[in-house]
């Protein structure tokens, strides 16, 4: 699987970290709330609005934005 | 006194345990200099005490925010014997990254893994055993909201302080960091600095400003060019240095929850997903919300006023009565008198009759805050706010605004980005907090008995479209640039613990009645006693001090149909403390009209229209003295004080006369 960015993940599907292509504060504060290189993250939702995924069973709402940032490899 | 220091995660239960630990003995401050809430109680254990300081909820130690740089500064300055750091057993990663950062500072730390029953129900097994020698701190099990687990955890914490052990995660950070660390270390020990140099050499290369500046002022070290070198050299790569900081604290992390915790394959679906797939849907999302929020006030009004609420008044009515009585018969001045009935009674009595009400619109909203549902209520709005130049986040600190305005103004900490916060902090006074709820009741019940339900709906929605609208409007003009993004957690929905609403609820109304037995007590005298100057002049008339300031006030209010002295005095008061607005009007109109009931009498003075744009007015209006203040210690400017006052004022008066001039244009009365 070539890498996408995590909005282009449909619900239900999954991937891993790989990187992510924020700004820095941004890119931190995504690391803190467990978004870091290799965690499993799974897409919960995914219509209109802010993208909620679920990291280990717990979930998170992501505004779109931010999710675009977020490259998912496997 | 043994102080322990409480640290978490939000939504890890850190406020649940607070409470199992300090029962009612705790006070609400704030930390110094800072709005950040401050929570401090006593724990009593075999016959000793302990302070315990409850620490604001952070994902993390950095300076990402001044609610982590309060709990850090606090773990490394303030010297808690112990820290208890409340790990969400379900979210174990996350939570241990927090843990490893206290071990990294060196604090004593004791680990209460709680939720440790949801995690059971979700198949997440943890050999606790393991896991406190990794992590070379203990772990206690406990379950917060059932109170388990509670006496061990205080007994390891007691056993902790007496023991002299050293607390320390070996992290190491790759073969090129450390070596920095190393180097810096050289320079920052035995330098006499607050914070221990590993410490300070980790955030350093972390990029952490307030570090940078701490050490960069202090000349015992910044003295050598060495050391500025080596300082510039890192500030040109923080960037790498901090993100793989990060990682290796997460993979430091996750070795560590390889070991010791076990997780289910594959998650199944919870009832949190099912629900969420209704109240989160792309469709249903927001007309649900609409629909929870008019439930709420709808009950509000049934149950606390309809129900509770009469006979409140009544007992008020007959108290009145017989300290009227008693103290006609131990032969009081008549000035006593009428300053007992008239103005305590009529005015502090007609604000204290609400309570009822308030206790049920706090328990409500207390119990959407526990079950999990604001998060979801901030999510179905983000895209009407991304629309208007806001984020969702910022509807949650709308939401706490209904409450009251200061906690709501305070909760916009929690917006990373300054424009955002600025304006949140900006709208929040349109949001209609539990002390103008009073003075709708009034009109409502003069006017409007059969709708009561709705038109405080209505109201509050007014509220939030103004503010809206209002904020819209700064973004366009006054804080442009982009809105920052939006990420927060939703917590899976919990049935909430009758503890934790009533003491919500009671956190509120003691407030309540507080500011009802101080403001509001010291507002009505003052204003009985203008009411009554100069001497000789027919009380509450007109040609008092206080008709004469409301005289003057009044021609301002013609256009939206309410130019009476008493409405003018009543709003002018409202300055102070909104309940204050019918605690006044109750003083001067049961003046007037002698015992009769509040509502009788604005049923003459009023009518339908002006009683509508009237509770516009007050709706809208310059927000309570508490509310300025707290708008200038965040904005940490005057200048943003006064504009609040002004424009407010300027959006009240323009909603009454819309709502006064359109009315009468179609021929509402
Ligand atoms: N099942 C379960 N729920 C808990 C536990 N501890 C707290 N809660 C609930 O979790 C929610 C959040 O708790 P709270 O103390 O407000 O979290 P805080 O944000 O960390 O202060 C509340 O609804 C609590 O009733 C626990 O050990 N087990």
């Amino acid at each position: 699987m070539a890498d996408i960015s995590l909005i282009q993940l449909n619900s239900g599907e999954q991937g891993k970290v790989k990187k992510i292509c924020a700004g820095g504060c941004a890119t931190k504060r995504l690391y803190e709330m467990g978004f870091n290189t290799g965690a499993k993250v799974k897409v919960v939702k995914n219509d209109a609005g802010p993208i909620i995924v679920s990291l280990s069973g717990n979930k998170i709402a992501l505004g779109r934005g931010l999710a675009q940032k977020i490259i998912i490899g496997n | 006194m043994n102080t322990i220091a409480l640290v978490g995660n939000p939504n890890s239960g850190k406020t649940t345990l607070f409470n199992a630990l300090t029962g009612s003995n705790q006070h609400v401050g704030n930390w110094p200099g800072v709005t950040v809430e401050k929570k401090e109680g006593v724990l009593k254990f075999n016959e000793k005490i302990y302070n315990i300081v409850d620490l604001p909820g952070t994902y993390s130690l950095g300076a990402f925010s001044e609610d982590e740089i309060v709990a850090r500064d606090y773990i490394l300055k303030g010297n808690p014997n112990v820290v208890i750091n409340v790990v969400d057993a379900t979210n174990i990663e996350r939570n241990l990254y927090l843990t490893t950062q206290l071990l990294e500072m060196g604090a004593k730390v004791v680990v209460a893994l709680n939720m440790i029953d949801e995690a059971k129900e979700r198949n997440i097994k943890f050999d606790i055993k393991a896991l406190s020698e990794k992590l070379g701190a203990p772990v206690i099990p406990t379950v917060a909201s059932k109170r388990k687990g509670i006496e061990e955890l205080i007994k390891q914490s007691i056993e902790l302080i007496e023991k002299d052990i050293d607390f320390k995660a070996n992290i190491s950070y790759g073969e090129n960091i450390d070596k920095e660390v190393e180097k810096l270390k050289g320079f920052l020990n035995n330098k006499d600095l607050e914070y221990p140099s590993q410490w300070i050499a980790i955030k350093l290369l972390e990029g952490d400003k307030y570090i940078y500046e701490l050490v960069n002022k202090d000349e015992n070290v910044n003295s050598s060019n060495e050391f500025k070198n080596v300082i510039h050299n890192i500030k040109n790569n923080t960037e790498d240095y901090e993100l793989e900081i990060v990682d290796k604290r997460y993979e430091f992390v996750s070795n560590i929850a390889d070991l010791t915790v076990t997780l289910p394959d594959e998650a199944e679906e919870t009832i949190t997903d099912k629900i969420d797939k209704v109240l989160t849907h792309k469709w249903l999302g927001l007309p649900i919300f609409a629909l929870i929020m008019l439930i709420v006030f709808q009950l509000t009004f049934t149950v606390g006023e309809d129900l509770f609420g009469e006979l409140m008044g009544r007992g008020i009515e007959i108290l009145s009565e017989i300290i009227e009585n008693l103290l006609i018969i131990i032969n009081s001045p008549s000035w006593i008198i009428s300053f007992v009935t008239e103005g305590i009674i009529g005015g502090v009595g007609a604000v204290v009759e609400f309570v009822p009400l308030i206790v049920v619109l706090y328990m409500l909203m207390g119990f959407l805050e526990d079950s999990g549902y604001m998060a979801r209520a901030a999510y179905v709005m983000d895209n009407i706010m991304r629309a208007l130049g806001l984020q969702g986040k910022t509807f949650i600190s709308m939401i706490v605004g209904f409450g009251c305005n200061v906690p709501g103004i305070m909760s916009t900490r929690t917006l990373e980005n300054k424009k955002d916060r600025m304006i949140a902090i900006l709208i929040n006074p349109f949001m209609s907090c539990g002390a103008k709820l009073p003075i709708y009741l009034v009109f409502i019940a003069a006017f409007f008995p059969n709708n009561g339900g709705l038109v405080l709906f209505f109201l509050y929605l007014l509220g939030i479209v103004v503010a809206l609208l209002m904020g819209k409007i700064f973004s366009k003009t006054l804080f442009k640039g982009e809105s920052s993004y939006f990420i927060m957690e939703l917590p899976p929905y919990r049935l909430p613990t009758l503890r934790n609403v009533l003491r919500n609820m009671w956190d509120n109304v003691s407030g309540f009645l507080k500011r009802a037995g101080t403001t509001i007590f010291a507002v009505v005298t003052v204003l009985w006693v203008l009411a009554m100057l100069p001497l000789g002049v027919e009380p509450y008339g007109q040609s008092s001090i206080l008709g004469q300031i409301g005289l003057f006030i009044a021609p301002i209010f013609r256009p939206a149909g309410f130019g009476t002295w008493q409405a003018a005095v009543g709003l002018f008061s409202g300055i102070a403390a909104k309940e204050a607005v019918i605690a006044t009007l109750g003083m001067v109109y049961a003046g007037v009209s002698q015992g009769a009931e509040l509502v009788s009498t604005i049923q003459e003075v009023f009518t339908p229209l002006t009683a509508a744009s009237f509770m516009v007015m007050t709706l809208l209006y310059i927000p309570c003295a508490a509310t300025i203040g707290t708008i200038k210690k965040e904005t940490n400017s005057y200048k943003w004080a006064i504009f609040t006052v002004v424009y407010t004022f300027a959006i009240g008066w323009l909603g009454a006369v819309l709502v006064f001039q359109i009315g009468s244009l179609l021929g509402f009365s």
